[in-house]
This record gives C-alpha cells, structure tokens and sequence, in this order.
C-alpha cells in the first residue's frame, strides 16, 4: 500500500539496456499510454494553467491571455472579505466532524465482521451495509428530506409519539452540520470498511495462531495483532482525508442549503460555485483564487501530515 | 491450566454475544432507513402522512409508482442515464486499462514520471472554473461530451487495475508470451485482460456507479431538458419540489389539494426506488468481486 500510492517504487528487475533502446522495444506501450496521458493533460493540467485567472480580472469575453494581471488583488479581498472566517470555520468544523465520526465506525465494523463465524450472517451484513454506498447524493437528499420532514417524516413522527414537540431539522442551522455528517456515515460505513477488511485479511495467521498458544483471549487477539495490523492502512486514510480537508462534499451541501442553514452550511467549495455560476456577477477570476486558495492549503497540509507521518516512522504516502 | 482455559472460553463467548450485537445494531440501523422508503413507496399516503407506516406497507398501493411511470421527464431523464452510464463507462474502462498496463509494466522508461503526472491531479487542482471554462472553452457546454469526457480517467481506478496487473501477470507470463513472438498490444487484449476479471469488473462498477449518480456536470454543463439525466430531474422533484401533479390527475384520481400534496410525497418515495434499483440489483453480482479485485488491488505490491 504505502510504496503503491506514488510512483516512488522502484523495481529491481528489467532495468537493462539504454533508455532509446528500451524505448524503441516497448514501443507499443507508449501508444497505448498516448490516449490516457492526452485526456490527463487536457482535463487535469489545462485547468491548472488555466487558474492564473486567479492573478488576473478575467472578462469572459476576452481570452485568459488577454486579461490584465493584477497581482493578489482577489487574494487579498477574499482574506479580508466578512465571509472569509465563517467559510472556514464552517469547512474544518464539517471537515473535523466527519473525519472524527466517520473514522471508527468502519474500523469497528471491520473488526466484527472479521469475527464472525457464520458466514452466511457476514455475507449479510456485508452486503446490506454496503448498499448505501450506491445511493445518489440527491437520492440521498430526498430521503433525508422526507424523512426529516416535520409534519410527514418517520423521525418527527416517532419524536411526537414519545410526547416531544416536532424539531423543523432542515431549517435550523445547528442541526445542518451532523444531518450532514451522519448521514454521510451511515451511508459510507459499510463501504469503507472493505480496505480495513483486506489489511485484517492481510495480516499473517501465524501471528494470531502465536497469540492463542499465549493464552490471549480474543479482545487481547484484536488489541494486540488485528489493531497493529490495521493502522499503515489508517495512518495512509488519515494522511489522504488531511489532504482533502477543505475539499467537502458541496454536491451534498448545495443540494440540502437553504437560507435557514446558511450560516453553518456555506463552505469554501459552495461559495466558489456560486460567486461564479450562481451570481449575476459571474465573478470568475474571484472565485478562481478561493479555489487556487483552497488546493494550495490541502497540499500543503498534505505534504506536512505525509512528513509528520514519516518523522514518527508510520506508513507514508512517499 | 484447566481453570485458565475455562476462564477464558467464557470471556470469549461474552466476546462472540457482544460481537453479534454490535453487528446486528449496524445491519438494523443501515437496513431500517431502506426497508421504510421501501414499505413507504407501497402505502397510501394517507399512512405515510399520518404516522401509520413504521415497517410494513399499509394500505397497500401502486399509485406512487404509476405515478412515477407516466412522468415524462423521468422516462426521458432514465434513457439519458443509461446512454450516459453504459456509453462513458465504456470509455472509462478502456482508457483505464490503456493507462494501468503499460504503467505496471516495470521495464517501461520513465513508469515513474507518467505514474507522477497521474498521482499529482489526485493531490492538486486547478478548481472547478478553470475546469468550466476549459469544457465552455471546448465548445462542448449542453452538448452528450460534457457528461462523457471530463473527468473520463480516474486515477484510483487506474492505480488499483495497475497493481491487479502487477500481482496477477507474473513477469515469467510476458517473457513466455514474448518468445512465442506475442506483441505488447495482444498480450494486453489476449492474456492481461481475461485474466483480470475480477479487477474490471470492480471498476466497471464504481465507474457506471458514478455516471448513473453524477448531477453536478450535468446541472452546471447542460440547459437542454432532453438532454437531462434522471438526477437533474430527480433533484427537481425530490429538492426542488417541483412536481406537477396537474400532470398527473388523469392517470390517478385525485380532486382536493390534500390528495394532491398526498400523491406528490407518494410519488417521491416511488421515484427513490426506481432510481435505486437498478444499482441495488446489479452491485451483489460484483460485490464477490470487490475482495479479489480491490483487496488485492489496493494493499499488495
């Protein structure tokens, strides 16, 4: 895993003869990687050439190029603009949240899934867990709408019979965030329990066989050999989610915004689509820096949790 | 020594009852959310509305799902998913493959800086109006390539089916395949493909999964109603609550406002089955996959 998730391996073997002769051999691997490489340049890196726009006051019916530069212009209104600190708190509060609830729930289910003798009962456990999985955000959105609903839902329906008055959940800004975060857990559990599945599946039985003979009970067993077994893949989870802490789920939160919850549902990514595609403004070159403001901070942060990861001697990214 | 094994055979039962608990709590509290949209889509919405339904359907009834089949838009909107899924997922799966099999290949001349090129976009981006302007730029805005092309290749994919090909074709598979004078280009059509299955149809899946669901290229991409997936109107009837039951009085018989309202809430718990479902059938038949494919895909190598 840790050598596999960037191209810092280095094989040993088939590393003979001159670069233009193993070139002109494997020809035909380089056509096939010709398709590939062109729709990464032009879906990937075009876009990132094209977030100068950032630095400019881009028109839209001029080209990027012949827009004027002006510096951090959009960078410094953006720091400075009244939705600045809300948009952050908001997107690492949500960020936070979900990494912490969303964390120890599949390791727990992978964990008694991997005790489990009867297969037929894991199969099913398996499968009914992971269907959530393949629910679409805005299915996903309806079904919390109904259900939340305060006249029709179950939920409200079950809060009244136990004599409490109905909660309007949509419409308060302090139920958004966990609405947000625990359906996202309840549908994602299952399914991210698989790569805990398959470091437990990984791990040597001799170890587990050496444990028994040592007297250890099954709770020593998972302390001792399954949690080691399981924390490179942890450690590589914790260091990519890090990664992403800016990026949250907008599709989801734009689909469930509304101007009731706005003041903890609006985050980084919901406010660059709407300053650009969402407003008469069509601010692009604005919304562009808050974009480029928020790729820059994930990597940064990436590449400093990657270096602490590796400082601690944990598994790494590279 | 007797007393100690005795001892602990009893802390492993109690270990074993809490264990079935625990997973019954999680199997109960995933399976409970579906079973009752479930039973909900087959009730009156009179039940729905007053609180009767809790596990089973009451008031048994088609209405919400004739509903649902008489709306144009959806019937549309179905079509369109399906041109989208199968005809993107085929592009997908093939430019994956075009990627991962040279990219596994350890004696390919500079396998780590095109890995990297790869790798990188994972880490890093231009954001999402670079990425507009790039497909407005290309001419394609409501046009079938914006829900085909963009984002055609994903790099986790690609990274699993590369390390599949690396763990399952033994180097002695090529050299074997090369001394019978085998090309590159029919090693990968004739040998690495059949005997990496399991891997494509993992991938296949995730990625028909992610066309089938995808509304936000489509609600930022597209302005055409025919060209709309069932997402866009899914979220229409299901967000927006935008129903026009008006359309609907003719195929179900309903007068007041109240039956209004109650068929449109009806009609939505219908529409979230039939969206669901076609996933919900497929995926069991790959899921005896994902442990071959995606175990062995993301841990070893």
């Amino acid at each position: 895993m840790k050598t596999e998730l960037v191209a810092h391996h280095r094989p040993k073997a088939a590393r003979r003869g001159t670069p233009w002769s193993r070139i002109r051999k494997g020809w035909q691997l380089y056509v096939m990687l010709a398709l590939p490489v062109l729709f990464i340049v032009i879906f990937s890196y075009v876009p990132m050439y094209g977030a100068q726009i950032a630095f400019k006051d881009f028109v839209i019916n001029k080209s990027i190029w012949g827009s004027e530069w002006v510096g951090l212009k959009h960078f410094n209104r953006f720091i400075h603009s009244y939705d600045f600190w809300r948009l952050l708190r908001n997107t690492i509060s949500i960020s936070m949240y979900s990494l912490l609830a969303g964390f120890p729930f599949p390791i727990l289910l992978a964990l008694s899934l991997n005790y489990v003798g009867k297969t037929w009962f894991k199969k099913s456990v398996q499968m009914i867990t992971y269907a959530p999985y393949f629910i679409s955000v805005v299915v996903m959105v309806g079904i919390l709408f109904e259900l939340l609903d305060p006249r029709k839902g179950i939920v409200n329906h079950a809060i009244t019979a136990l004599g409490f008055e109905p909660i309007q959940f949509l419409a308060k800004a302090e139920w958004f965030q966990s609405i947000y975060v625990w359906s996202g857990v309840w549908q994602l559990v299952g399914f991210s329990c698989i790569i805990y599945l398959a470091a437990l599946a990984s791990i040597d039985p001799a170890l587990h066989e050496a444990a028994v003979i040592d007297g250890a009970n099954k709770m020593r067993r998972i302390w001792h050999v399954d949690l080691p077994g399981i924390m490179p893949v942890a450690v590589i989870l914790l260091i990519i989610n890090m990664g992403h802490m800016l990026d949250v789920g907008y599709e989801k939160i734009l689909l469930m915004q509304n101007s009731l919850n706005l003041s903890t549902s609006e985050v980084i990514d919901t406010y660059v689509y709407k300053v650009a595609l969402n407003s008469p403004g069509m601010n692009y070159s604005y919304s562009t820096m808050i974009g480029l403001f928020k790729s820059v901070i994930n990597l940064t942060l990436l590449i400093a949790v990657n270096g602490i990861a590796r400082r601690l001697k944990q598994s790494s990214l590279w | 020594m007797d007393n100690r094994t005795i001892r602990e055979l009893g802390g492993d039962r109690w270990f074993t009852i809490t264990n079935y608990i625990i997973l019954s709590l999680f199997l109960l509290s995933v399976l409970y959310p579906l079973l009752y949209v479930l039973s909900a889509s087959f009730s009156s919405s009179h039940a729905i509305v007053s609180g009767k339904v809790w596990i089973y359907p009451v008031d048994f009834t088609l209405d919400g799902y004739k509903a649902v089949f008489n709306h144009r838009l959806i019937w549309s909107g179905f079509r369109n998913s399906l041109f989208y899924m199968a005809v993107g997922t085929a592009i997908n799966v093939a430019l994956t493959v075009l990627a991962a099999y040279p990219l596994s290949r350890k004696d390919l001349y500079g396998r780590n800086a095109v890995m990297f090129l790869f790798v990188f976009t994972t880490m890093f981006s231009g954001g999402l109006i670079p990425f507009y302007l790039l497909v407005r730029n290309m001419g394609m805005l409501d046009t079938v390539w914006a829900m085909l092309l963009p984002g055609a290749l994903g790099v986790w994919n690609m990274v699993i089916t590369r390390t599949y090909f690396q763990t399952s074709l033994p180097d002695e598979l090529l050299e074997a395949a090369q001394l019978d004078g085998c090309s590159d280009f029919s090693f990968v059509a004739r040998v690495a493909i059949p005997l990496s299955m399991p891997v494509l149809a993992v991938i296949t899946l995730f990625y028909a999964v992610g066309h089938w669901n995808q509304y936000f290229n489509a609600f930022i991409f597209l302005k055409s109603e025919n060209l709309y997936p069932l997402q866009i109107v899914l979220r229409e009837i299901l967000i927006q609550n935008n129903v026009n039951v008006g359309m609907l009085a003719t195929v179900v018989d309903v007068q007041s406002a109240a039956e209004r309202e109650g068929l449109s809430n009806l009609l939505k718990y219908s529409l979230i089955v039939v969206a669901t479902l076609p996933l919900m059938i497929i995926y069991p038949f790959v899921q005896k996959h994902f442990v071959k494919g995606v175990m062995i895909g993301s841990l070893k190598g």
